[in-house]
């Protein structure tokens, strides 16, 4: 599922090279925006051909919510900017025991979240928000808490074995609630389960 | 409602339906359709946004706009430099998005924040967050409590806070969301010890940049540093403290006014009081508002402007006693017997404190006679954080590891 995808034109080779080389750098949060203004002179159009599926991602406005145990959430908006579909499958944290990638489904007008089959996938050059209430990125059995303003690193893993590490500021928040006050199907038993 | 019989309920309906909710009923009257279909508005300063990047905080020299909300937090116990550096950066990202009309990251109501109304967002730290980053070498001189003032009746409820944050704006919907969101994303981090509302007159209702009037009447702020003295007299250059180089301090005070016992006091006696005519400002000396007040001339005997006159007493010595005033009034639900309690929320910046606000305040203390109607109840000092480039966040200095 795609949620809130978007038609993005493809970046050109350098602008791939300055996304993944910023995206390294970058410690914080909404400044990967301002990357099109780090794109290089030249251009080396074989450059594409080399790009692991991370490298061809960007990852912006993420955070997390504040949580002092279980579980939590990441959000922000995935930006595929290669010709090539590419796939999230999951992640890891020294904040928590493990990270997969939720999304959330209606059946019998009960919502839950589950994980994922096969991943998150991203059309080329498309765009996919994590939001609270949508696709977002699970991380659970977390080893401490997780206090608003603490930068939490998360390292999303691609279909292809390539990573992307990016640092998520937590914040205070009440949405997102594992367990939906009007059913009850708790999908934190199932994720507890998992 | 009456609505007028030429006009059938269906369309009636369809007309309403078309003004979207805007209270429509009370435009319909026996002169008919006309009234269902007026000119629609023009929307005009909704969108307009101030820059919040560069070298100073926005919502000093800013232009005020009409509301402004003072929040006044501390930290939780056990806060050191970590926490507030977490604290800073949520609000510096929140502040350089919602400012430009733009949700901030956790924003639950993101429609709201679509109209900035030259939304400002300015943060204050208090004396004893040098002590909480363990950063007290880096404090400025100045930030410490203000001297006991004879006409002070301070009352803690008002008082000194670790941190300050200003929001104004010419939407107070807009102010109330900010408020919000900034106070929410760090609720478990912050303690809310009070919110102080101030508002001027509305946004067109008069020109912009026209000295804003108090709840006594009287036009208030004439005086203010000339741009061209901003530098000398507000920002601080980094002599004494590198990292603090644009940043400035804010003197917050909540002055309740005596607006019953004004009340008894004739039009001539309020203009003796204030050195300034009720009409348009301008000096008891003079014919316009920006005339220089005249302390040498004499009527029949006697100064015209009267030596305990408010501004006969505020006036500035020398060049360095004066600084920028952006006073907000304040009118909230009265308690108890009383029928209003209103006041004026002062606000004074400047580089120096010590140099320059209080050999004023203490002038003031000493005798002025508009002391009888109004009395300071609360009073707190900040440290206005630098400005800062895009990727950086507020107060770095305090926070990051060296």
């Amino acid at each position: 599922m795609t949620r809130g995808m978007k038609g993005k034109q493809p970046m050109t080779a350098t602008q791939f090279i300055s996304t993944r080389l910023f995206a390294r750098a970058i410690a914080g949060a909404a400044a990967v925006l301002t990357v099109g203004a780090l794109t290089a002179c030249g251009s080396d159009d074989d450059a594409s051909t080399t790009l692991t599926q991370a490298e061809s991602v960007t990852l912006t406005d993420q955070w997390i919510k504040a949580a002092d145990t279980e579980m939590t959430a990441e959000f922000g908006i995935l930006t595929n900017n290669s010709d090539n579909q590419v796939t999230v499958t999951g992640g890891r944290s020294d904040a928590a025991g493990s990270v997969e990638v939720h999304e959330i489904t209606e059946a019998d007008g009960v919502r839950s979240m589950q994980e994922i089959q096969g991943g998150l996938t991203i059309p080329a050059g498309a765009t996919v928000e994590l939001t609270p209430g949508g696709n977002h990125i699970m991380l659970m059995d977390l080893t401490r808490p997780i206090r608003a303003g603490d930068q939490v690193t998360i390292t999303l893993t691609f279909a292809d074995g390539s990573t992307l590490d990016a640092s998520a500021q937590a914040r205070d928040f009440s949405g997102n609630q594992e367990k939906y006050a009007d059913h009850e199907t708790s999908s934190a038993t199932s994720h507890a389960g998992e | 409602m009456p609505v007028s019989s030429g006009i059938g309920r269906r369309r009636f309906l369809a007309g309403a339906a078309g003004l979207a909710g805007l209270g429509v009923g009370a435009g319909v009257t026996a002169g008919g359709a006309a009234a269902l279909r007026p000119a629609p508005t023009e929307c005009t300063f909704g969108s307009e946004t101030v820059d919040f990047h560069g070298d100073h905080q926005a919502g000093v020299t800013t232009t005020p706009p009409a509301h402004v909300t003072y929040v006044g937090v501390d930290l939780v116990p056990g806060a050191n430099a970590s926490v507030l550096g977490g604290i800073l950066g949520i609000w510096t990202d929140d502040a350089a998005r919602l400012t430009q009309g733009r949700p901030s990251l956790s924003d639950a109501e993101p429609e709201l924040a679509r109209l900035p109304a030259r939304l400002t967002v300015t943060v204050g730290i208090g004396e004893r967050v040098f002590t909480v980053a363990d950063k007290e070498k880096l404090r400025p001189t100045w930030l410490r409590p203000l001297p006991a003032f004879g006409i002070d009746k301070l009352d803690p409820k008002w008082g000194q806070t670790d941190l300050l944050v200003a929001i104004c704006s010419d939407d107070p919907m807009t102010v109330a969301h900010t408020v919000r969101v900034m106070v929410n994303a760090v609720r478990t981090r912050i303690r809310v010890r009070w919110v102080q509302r101030g508002f001027r007159e509305s946004r067109g209702a008069q020109a912009d940049g026209a000295t804003m009037r108090n709840l006594m009447g009287q036009v208030d702020g004439t005086v203010q540093p000339d741009s061209s003295l901003h530098d000398s007299l507000i920002w601080d250059d980094g002599s004494a403290q590198p990292w603090f180089a644009g940043g400035t301090s804010l003197v917050l005070r909540r002055i309740a006014m005596d607006l019953d016992g004004w009340a008894e006091l004739d039009r001539r006696g309020r203009e003796l009081t204030v050195g300034r005519r009720l009409s348009d400002g301008a000096p008891l000396s003079g014919t316009s508002e920006r005339d220089d007040p005249d302390f040498t001339a004499i009527k029949n005997g006697l100064p015209v402007i009267p030596a305990s006159a408010h501004v006969a007493r505020a006036r500035r010595t020398g060049d360095r006693d004066r600084f920028l005033r952006r006073a907000y009034n304040y009118d909230d639900p009265p308690n108890g017997a009383a029928i209003s309690d209103s006041g004026l929320l002062f606000a004074a910046f400047q580089r120096d404190i010590d140099a320059q606000f209080v050999p004023v305040q203490r002038r003031l203390a000493e005798h002025d006679a508009l002391n009888e109607w109004t009395v300071p109840i609360g009073s707190a000092v900040y440290a206005i954080l630098p400005g800062v480039r895009e990727g950086e966040v507020l107060g770095s200095a305090l926070h990051e590891r060296p």
